[in-house]
């Protein structure tokens, strides 16, 4: 079956978590959040949010604390930088260890 | 057809006939970068902006890369755009132009027609608007300043059905910089010429989309677990809607004739073909020119004709050739080179003729490159020459032969 039923007529898709496919096998980094660091933790409110709100593949939750769905997180470590209380660290993946 | 109006004629250049176009077009968006000798048409629409007579944004930017860069955001979020240029400008935008037909969106372009150095050369020839032939650009040629002013009104019309941008060509200085009568229509006709422009595009914070992201050559199912297209399909898509787009054009020229008066339902200009045994083939200004050329060839009793190419993208095979097919000889006169080769319109004619009955034989010369003027003489003395090279080798008939002095 063809694509005729698109009606799309350039590239066009709604923002989705997985919308690249999932990153596979060649991250090197994950993040780790410190839950004793996490602002939202720490408050336990709804605070926050930076690593939410940067991380470019949407795959942080607003969670207390954040969550993370590591399928499709590329291991950027933007979510790292970005923490202001620096929660977030970037540590080896474990296949590389 | 008879139109009850009061004609409003006024004499003015090429670039006044497009300012005062995309002002009858209720364009919303400008961006342009002034070249030469694309410039008074710029000066012109900020004009228009600043003292009113204009609603649109007149967006100064400092690049031609970046004025067809911010044409194709307003127009995928709804906007009118217009931007103009010419020759390195052109050039500049090349990565743009792939961008905006890729997007499918429907802006008009005004080219006045450069030459590209080096070395340095500010006047006339096609060798800009040919060299971005294959970017997926619809691309309308003008022969005079009436043409450019009704074109432009036109190309909105045919982009915004078809979504496909719209490159209106003319040629720098011979109409440009170059006075005539111009009849400007009524505001009114061309609002119901125009209806507003309809995207197919939406930004929407409430319903979020993505557009043009990194796109696999093979479909996929997206998330909302529909099968999308591919790279490929999309560029199918493109490819069908210019070779779809003819039926547009012509549609859009005869509607142009009932409110306007002026039929433009052709994709090139005829003259004397009916009993031509030669053709001439000639695009934009060099048309008018063929013209008289083929007076003097007549007088001598030569039955020749002429083909104004206006449609250049999409190339009307079929309607050349309906009208080739009585020709013995046609005569292709080009303003570009594709070098190693012959000038475009040269290629584009015989691959129309290929697989057809008609075994015409077919001479191409270059002529006008960088501004070198062309008189209907050297027409008329070119295809004598032409005519002369069927019985004995005057001319190599691989190459084209050019009009200058090496
Ligand atoms: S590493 Fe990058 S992709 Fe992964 S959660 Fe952090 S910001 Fe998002
Ligand atoms: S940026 Fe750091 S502190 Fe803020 S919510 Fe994310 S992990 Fe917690």
């Amino acid at each position: 079956m063809g694509t005729r039923e698109c009606n799309h007529i350039c590239d066009e898709s709604s923002p989705g978590i997985g919308e690249a496919g999932s990153t596979g096998e060649w991250r090197t980094n994950m993040p780790v959040i410190d839950e004793t660091k996490c602002t939202a933790s720490k408050l336990n409110k709804p605070t926050c949010f930076l690593c939410w709100l940067y991380c470019p593949e949407a795959v942080m939750t607003k969670g207390i604390p954040p969550s993370i769905n590591l399928l499709y997180c590329k291991g950027c470590g933007i979510c790292a930088q970005v923490c202001p209380v620096q929660a977030i660290t970037m540590a080896p993946e474990k296949k590389n260890l | 057809m008879a139109i009850q109006r009061k004609s409003n004629i006024h004499i003015m250049d090429g670039n006044q006939a497009a300012a005062i176009a995309a002002r009858l077009s209720r364009v919303q968006v400008v961006a342009a970068y002034p070249i030469t000798p694309q410039t008074p048409l710029t000066e012109q629409l900020s004009l228009f902006v600043e003292s009113g007579e204009l609603k649109a944004e007149y967006v100064a930017v400092e690049s031609e890369h970046s004025a067809l860069a911010v044409c194709t955001s307003a127009s995928i979020v709804g906007a009118r755009a217009f931007t103009a240029t010419s020759a390195h400008g052109l050039a500049y935008m090349h990565e743009m132009l792939h961008w905006a037909a890729g997007a499918r969106l429907p802006i008009v372009l005004a080219c006045v027609n450069r030459a590209i150095g080096a070395p340095w050369n500010v006047l006339n020839d096609q060798q800009d608007s040919i060299a971005q032939r294959d970017t997926g650009w619809i691309q309308i040629y003008c022969r005079n300043n009436q043409e450019i002013l009704d074109t432009v009104i036109q190309a909105f019309r045919i982009a915004e059905q078809v979504y496909v941008p719209v490159m209106v060509c003319y040629d720098g200085y011979i109409l440009s910089h170059t006075e005539m009568p111009v009849d400007i229509p009524d505001q009114a006709d061309v609002d119901k010429y125009l209806p507003p422009y309809k995207p197919h595009t939406t930004l929407d914070p409430a319903n979020p989309k993505n557009y043009n992201l990194v796109t696999l050559a093979d479909p996929r199912v997206g998330v909302e677990g529909k099968l999308c297209h591919g790279y490929m399909e999309l560029r199918y898509l493109l490819q069908e809607a210019l070779q779809n787009s003819r039926e547009t054009i012509l549609d859009a020229g005869q509607e142009f004739n009932k409110i306007f008066g002026r039929d433009y339902a052709r994709m090139f200009w005829e003259d004397r073909n009916e009993d031509a045994e030669i053709t001439i083939v000639a695009m934009g200004s060099l048309a008018m020119e063929a013209i008289v050329a083929a007076d003097m060839l007549r007088e001598e009793g030569i039955k020749v004709g002429v083909l104004g190419l206006r449609v250049f993208r999409p190339f009307p095979k079929a309607d050349v050739v309906r009208v080739l097919r009585k020709s013995k000889l046609i005569v292709v006169f080009d303003k570009n080179i594709s070098y190693g080769s012959e000038g475009a319109t040269c290629s584009e004619i015989k691959s129309a003729l290929y697989g057809t009955y008609i075994n015409a034989s077919i001479r191409n010369f270059i002529v006008g490159l960088g501004g070198r003027d062309v008189k209907a003489r050297e027409l008329a003395d070119a295809t004598r020459k032409a005519i002369a090279s069927l019985k004995e080798t005057v001319i190599n008939p691989d190459y084209p032969e050019w009009i200058c002095q090496i």
